[in-house]
């Protein structure tokens, strides 16, 4: 009853285009953006803030990334880990080498760092599509990772090859390094999160979005309605990289501290991610959110359920988890396989109709 | 001989080896994918849990090797029906990348369930076959060659030669390969779609039973086994997704090139490129032959 659009009348296209064209939409945003700024941050504590709200906000960022470049332009990627890697790494060089750096300025360099090494490994998607790209990302992967292992210089020669993030400042606030405060990097993530999935949705619904969409639907028919492909995959490769530069500077800036390459940037991240666009949404940046929210949370509700509840063996819980991963993944393609942001606009419709559906 | 030779030739014939056992796991893609259209991600998963299945039955019920290869076989066609009535009947006409995606689901469920059937410690396979260096090349011509590599090479040049035989002469082998040309045509003139997708899943099955036991065998059964499968991209790449002679061939050319590189190449630039180098390779190769060595040219329409 109470979502309802009947009364809102537009009287201009701007407002007909707006994000949120429904006043109960927009409402509703704004309470889940109050709660988030004003009502979290006071009962945040340490365990909130580095076993769910970071890791999530960290790993929204890297799917909304991922989105862009396998959900709106349609070219799959394998190589997510590596790229956060890279993120990770111009962090801790752009932080050691330059120490009065705002960390803000650091986070958005490194997406630009790795934006750059995204398109460069993007190159490959002008010749080749589907599974073969999907390899060539996995190469990008192994490379990286193994760069990062090999070469002193980007882990300044430590003698155990980890990097760990110094103490740094946003704004005259302390976010990263043990002192910082939970709710400091809470707020950092949760701003940066905000500022560029805002950015990201206005991208896909403008031009370049639409140019992403036309190759990912037919690219030979794109590129005959004039379509520049170069243009086109370059460009998902270098922003989606961006985001995931970004993502992984949040990863190993505010929420990990300390990181090792092969461990905290393998494969594995590839496929989390994957995943998580694949359950919350492909081409979707609220199934992003859903997505990141829903792997985050799977985990731990499994093992409060299984080791706490039901007194399995951890190692029990933990096989199951990966089985139960691979049946969500097999159910959701089949049944829905525009995710969980699909189910939720599903849901909407709903109840636009409710209680008198026809 | 000349030490330095015959050290080129043993870092060859040990690449050759290797590479035979990548095209073994590669085999299994190749089928699966010419039948069917999927790029099966789940291949080395398969071949993981074919061997945790093998050692499962042998230690458990202590059956003999060849019972318990025969029980695995069973269990390994149980699977493939299981996956084509669970998984593949519900997705077709979807595209290609979904289907990638499910088979990535997949490997995480079957690896999920041959953990929890058979637990996920190491285990040792011991089928009674020949390891150990070769003392006939060893004291004859001074090689160091591992026996078990040998008995790989002839297994999979047999198992060639009988996919051959089976591909070209069977009945089942032409409904096969009618599939693999066009499905709508095969559907046509009577072909039951999802009886091929069974028995082409059961044999890619049982050559990743084969490729278990040999990875196995080698190195033990455990779960960095299932990871042969990223080994066997990059040869799939070089062969031609097509192409079961382009696995072969794919599979020697990345398993020399990565010895090689890996011996002469490694120290000058920091070791351990074994990892990348073959996926370096196919990406170079790629920019010049997008379809592979072998692979069929994609022409398309809109």
């Amino acid at each position: 009853m109470l979502y309802r659009e009947t009364g809102q009348f537009k009287t201009s296209y701007p407002k007909d285009q707006a994000i949120f064209p429904i006043a109960q939409d927009k409402a509703f945003i704004l309470l889940v953006l109050a709660v988030a700024f004003l009502a979290v941050p006071p009962f945040i504590n340490d365990y909130y803030a580095k076993a769910i709200l970071i890791p999530f906000l960290s790993y929204t960022m890297a799917a909304i990334g991922l989105n862009i470049l396998v959900g709106y332009c349609g070219q799959i990627s394998l190589g997510t880990g590596g790229f956060m890697a890279v993120g990770a790494f111009a962090t801790y060089k752009l932080m050691t080498s330059f120490p009065g750096l705002d960390f803000a300025a650091v986070v958005v360099l490194a997406g630009f760092v790795t934006a750059g090494v995204g398109a460069l490994f993007g190159l490959p998607s002008l010749r080749i599509k589907g599974f073969y790209l999907a390899v060539a990302t996995l190469a990008a992967q192994f490379f990286l990772v193994w760069l990062f292992n090999k070469v002193g210089w980007f882990y300044n020669y430590s003698p155990t090859g980890q990097i760990t993030a110094p103490p740094a400042t946003s704004f005259g606030v302390l976010v990263t390094g043990p002192e910082a405060s939970p709710a400091a990097g809470y707020l950092f993530c949760l701003i940066f999160v905000c500022i560029f999935a805002l950015v990201a949705k206005n991208l896909t619904r403008g031009n370049i979005g639409r140019q992403w969409m036309a190759i990912r639907d037919m690219d030979i028919a794109a590129e005959l309605v004039g379509v520049q492909p170069l243009r086109a995959k370059l460009s998902a490769f270098a922003v989606s990289s961006f985001f995931i530069g970004m993502a992984g500077a949040l990863y190993f800036g505010v929420w990990l501290g300390a990181a090792e390459p092969t461990e905290a940037f393998g494969i594995n991240i590839s496929f989390l991610v994957l995943f998580m666009i694949i359950i919350g949404g492909l081409g979707s940046i609220l199934g992003s959110f859903l997505g990141a929210a829903f792997m985050v949370l799977l985990p731990i509700a499994l093992k409060t359920v299984m080791v706490d509840g039901m007194g399995l063996q951890a190692v029990t819980a933990k096989h199951f988890e990966i089985l139960l991963l691979g049946v969500l993944i097999i159910f959701f393609l089949i049944v829905e396989p525009h995710g969980l942001a699909r189910l939720w606009s599903t849901v909407k419709e709903k109840l636009r109709l409710w209680p008198f559906p026809y | 001989m000349n030490p330095d030779v015959l050290f080129f030739f043993e870092t060859v014939i040990s690449g050759l080896m290797a590479g035979v056992m990548y095209a073994l796991v590669a085999l299994g893609f190749v089928l699966i994918f010419k039948a069917s259209g999927v790029f099966n991600f789940a291949q080395g998963v398969l071949a993981l849990f074919a061997a945790l299945t093998l050692t499962g039955v042998m230690e458990k019920f202590g059956l003999p090797a060849w019972a318990g290869i025969i029980v695995t076989i069973l269990v390994m066609i149980a699977v493939a029906w299981l996956i084509e009535r669970l998984v593949l009947q519900h997705l077709v006409n979807q595209e290609p990348i979904i289907l990638f995606m499910a088979t990535i689901g997949l490997a995480y469920v079957i690896e999920g369930t041959g953990d929890i059937l058979w637990g996920s410690n190491v285990k040792v396979l011991d089928i009674g076959l020949p390891q150990g260096a070769s003392d006939f090349l060893l004291d004859n011509y001074n090689l160091y060659v591992e026996k078990l590599e040998i008995v790989a090479a002839v297994t999979s040049a047999i198992l060639v030669a009988v996919l051959a035989v089976f591909f070209q002469k069977t009945r089942i082998g032409r409904a096969l390969r009618a599939v693999a040309d066009d499905h709508q045509a095969a559907l046509s003139v009577g072909i039951s779609l999802r009886t091929i997708w069974v028995v082409v899943w059961s044999v890619a099955g049982i050559v990743a039973l084969v490729a278990g036991i040999m990875w196995g065998t080698k190195s033990g059964v455990q779960f960095s086994l299932s990871l042969i499968a990223l080994k066997a991209l990059p040869v799939l790449i070089l062969g031609g997704f097509t192409s079961i002679p382009g696995a072969i061939v794919g599979g020697l050319i990345i398993g020399v090139g990565e010895k090689i590189a890996e011996i002469y190449a490694g120290p000058i630039i920091g070791g351990a490129i074994e990892n990348w180098f073959a996926y370096m390779l196919a990406l170079a190769f790629l920019l010049f032959r997008p379809q592979g060595l072998f692979g069929e040219k994609i022409i398309e329409r809109v």
